[in-house]
């Protein structure tokens, strides 16, 4: 296998930032364990209520609670399940929103979304409506479109009928500014790896006064709402990377700009991008090669040396359609065709010329226009 | 900043990372940065390689097939997977549990919160040596106990349950086996097969390994099913989703390794210091110790002093010793441990003593120089009750 060089897939995961590998190799360091009433407990405890203020202050919940988990899906789950209400999720969110909120006992009702993957609101509030008292679990950002969601509106329906909205924010810090405080909702949840920190380490922000219910028991770890020795080296460089991204607020202009030329060139030979309408993270494309499959093209970038996904990384194994291409009605042969490049703050101008000199390549060789046949 | 120069004897709380263990992690948070599951380029496939010989360690260390192997954040995540997870499975029409009032709070609260969801339970008391009495767990057994939870090495007392009978027992009975080896994997030697287990919590942290990774070993012959405790992109099969943190996965496997390979010696090395530091503070007048005097970790000391307020005593030796007087989950509770009062000490009993946890970095002198400097303080927390008593 060639060996890589250019990584196009920071939606999945991000490479970790200098200042997050070295809190996390000094913690890995110390001894400790932070429940530990002696000065080796303490000096644990210290570092991780300090990454719990830099992780409350890079989403800006200025009172609110962070509970660390072991990541994004815990985080999800323990909003889903511990909120112990009926749950509304839309058609697009991640897995780790959907799989739970089937088992939830209290039912799930699940909000369409438009052709560019953006909620309907008009239905949200017709299921509000006879549903006063669910959660609204809605992402930031798509973590295969990057398209956005209207959180503020929706919040303000959920308002309205008492109803509590959770926000998967994952896909957010390091991509798209946005503020727990500001956007009303009740709990949030981040990922330390998808924005430099290490793997193995997220957070569900909740509103102060509210508190999901623990899904994970034993000890009286993060409130009594997780329990669980915390993860401290994790919880460091989580920490340090929020810092990071709190000090280094260094706007995604340039990467937008090189996503946009990415899709311009591919556009030319007819790619189609999805959520391209729409309110989008300036950092990911889910765009089509016609004609020729995703599996294809992922091979064959590979090959190149060059990283992106068919799609959630988690779910990359299985490969089947996507569930956000299809609520959004994408056709599955064209759903099928369909990659996702995600980019990240150390993306160059050369990644991505690298990235359309072989998607161009790959296209002349594959593709079987003028006619559509699927190539696999 | 704290001053650390104490000596460190809470080995039961956590442990110093191995150096081979970080060694093997080092990488992992340079270069090989790849989410394990997006194999199909190859920084992820870098990762998700590392991750499956990091399964095959922890596998080899209790005699598992690594496919047996599901990685969790910790031993508590593996505790709650197991019990709610085994309770919850669908196929599952068993509405009893049976586990022992000396569990740590982890397996008792699983345990517990299953009431809600219609599930009756048996809490077995223990000897006062701290062990199971095995006629009493058959007894408890009956055609609607779906599992039956049992720890391998007690974290307060340090006490060896028969892992081998109680597993031949369950098996006999047609009920689950679960063991919460948190204290016992890398230190004493555990065989599924031998041992008739069917699900095994371990965590990293405690075996020299990171914090924020463990494991559940779920057996594949004949296969044990259970419900997941939370879902998503359904990663190690379906059983717990969530992103593998590779780095976390390769230092818990480079610390199963050295564990396996270090547990003869370290042992009879925990064994000589574990009988100089019991003999030295058996000397302290009235002192007792908590749990069965033979069956039991080296690396654990538990012993109460009569008289003395546990906190005050080590509050008094703080700067010299960090040692526990309980579970660290609970440490900031005021309440003295249930683990002792199950054993038959009553609370003021129970509010005297203190755990000692021995380990890889233990040294002799650090074992002498605990053993004179606890004597001096109990002995100076004695003559302050004395002459307050005048």
């Amino acid at each position: 296998m060639a060996a890589p060089r250019v990584y196009l897939d920071h939606n999945a995961t991000t490479p970790i930032l200098d200042v997050a590998r070295a809190a996390t190799n000094d913690a890995l360091d110390l001894l400790g364990n932070p429940s530990s009433v002696h000065r080796f407990g303490a000096g644990a405890r210290q570092i991780v209520d300090h990454a719990r203020d830099q992780v409350a202050k890079l989403v800006g919940a200025k009172t609110s609670t962070v509970i660390f988990t072991s990541g994004g899906t815990e985080a999800n789950n323990l909003a889903i399940l511990g909120a112990d209400r009926p749950v509304i999720v839309s058609a697009a969110e991640h897995d780790s929103v959907l799989a739970p909120s089937r088992i939830s006992i209290n039912g799930v009702t699940v909000v369409p979304v438009d052709g560019d993957g953006v909620i309907d609101l008009r239905a949200l509030e017709t299921m509000l409506a006879t549903r006063p008292g669910a959660l609204v679990s809605l992402m930031l950002a798509n973590n295969e479109t990057g398209v956005c969601q209207p959180i503020r509106e929706a919040v303000a329906l959920a308002r309205e009928v008492g109803a509590l909205v959770h926000c998967d924010a994952v896909q957010g810090p390091g991509k798209v500014p946005f503020d727990f405080d500001a956007l009303g909702v009740d709990m949030l949840t981040v990922s330390a790896h998808k924005f430099g920190g290490p793997m193995g380490t997220g957070a569900l922000v909740v509103r102060k006064g509210f508190y999901p219910s623990a899904q994970q028991v034993g000890g009286g770890q993060e409130g009594y709402r997780r329990a669980g020795t915390q993860n401290v080296p994790g919880i460091a460089g989580f920490g340090a990377a929020a810092q990071w991204w709190i000090e280094n607020d260094i706007g995604l202009t340039v990467v937008m700009k090189l996503r946009d030329r990415l899709e311009l060139a591919c556009r030319e030979f007819g790619a189609t991008v999805f959520g391209a309408d729409a309110e989008r993270l300036p950092n990911t494309s889910c765009l089509t090669m016609p004609g020729v499959s995703s599996e294809t093209q992922v091979m064959a970038f590979d090959l190149d040396g060059i990283a992106i996904s068919a799609g959630s990384a988690c779910s990359s194994g299985k490969v089947g359609p996507s569930h956000v291409l299809a609520a959004m009605g994408a056709p599955p042969e064209l759903a099928a065709s369909a990659i996702r490049v995600s980019l990240g703050w150390n993306t160059r101008e050369d990644d991505i010329e690298l990235l359309t000199a072989a998607w161009t390549a790959l296209y002349r060789r594959k593709s079987p226009a003028p006619s559509t046949r699927l190539v696999s | 900043m704290t001053r650390q120069r104490a000596i460190y004897l809470d080995y039961q709380a956590t442990t110093p990372l191995d150096p081979r263990a970080l060694a093997a992690m080092r990488p992992f948070l340079e270069d090989h940065f790849g989410n394990p599951h997006s194999d199909h380029h190859g920084y992820g496939h870098d990762a998700a390689t590392a991750v499956e010989s990091s399964r095959e360690e922890i596998a080899s260390l209790i005699a598992a097939d690594p496919r047996e192997i599901i990685f969790t954040s910790g031993a508590t995540e593996s505790n709650n997977l197991a019990i709610k997870g085994a309770a919850r499975f669908v196929e599952n029409r068993r509405r009893h549990m049976v586990t022992v009032v000396t569990e740590h709070k982890c397996v008792l609260e699983s345990v517990k919160s299953l009431e809600t969801e219609g599930f009756s339970n048996t809490i077995l008391p223990v000897r006062p040596n701290g062990l199971i009495d095995l006629d009493a767990l058959d007894a408890a057994i009956s055609d609607d106990t779906a599992l039956v939870s049992v720890m391998g090495v007690n974290n307060e007392i340090g006490v060896v349950q028969r892992l081998h009978d109680i597993g031949q027992l369950c098996r006999a009975r047609g009920v689950l086996f679960h063991t919460d080896c948190a204290q016992a994997a890398g230190k004493i030697s555990l065989n599924v097969e031998e041992m008739a287990i069917d699900l095994m919590s371990i965590s990293a942290h405690k075996m020299y390994g990171p914090k924020g990774i463990g494991a559940l070993y779920v057996r594949r012959r004949p296969r044990v099913r259970l419900e997941p405790l939370f879902s998503g992109g359904g990663q190690e099969r379906g059983i717990r989703s969530g992103t593998l943190p590779a780095f976390l996965c390769v230092g818990f496997g480079a610390a199963a390794a050295a564990a396996q390979q270090d547990m003869p010696a370290e042992r009879v090395r925990l064994d000589g210091m574990h009988g100089r530091l019991r003999a030295g503070l058996l000397a302290i007048p009235g002192t007792t110790l908590n749990g069965d005097a033979d069956q039991r970790w080296p690396g654990n000391l538990n012993v109460a002093f009569p008289g003395i307020d546990a906190q005050e005593l080590l509050d008094a030796l703080a700067d010299d010793i960090a040692a526990a007087t309980g579970s660290a989950c609970t440490s900031a509770a005021v309440e003295p441990s249930y683990v002792l009062q199950a054993i038959g000490l009553d609370h003021a009993a129970a509010a005297s003593a203190i755990r000692l946890g021995l380990g890889r970095q233990t040294t002799l002198e650090e074992i002498d120089a605990a053993a004179s400097q606890i004597a001096g303080a109990v002995d100076a927390l004695r003559v302050v009750a004395r002459t307050s008593a005048d």
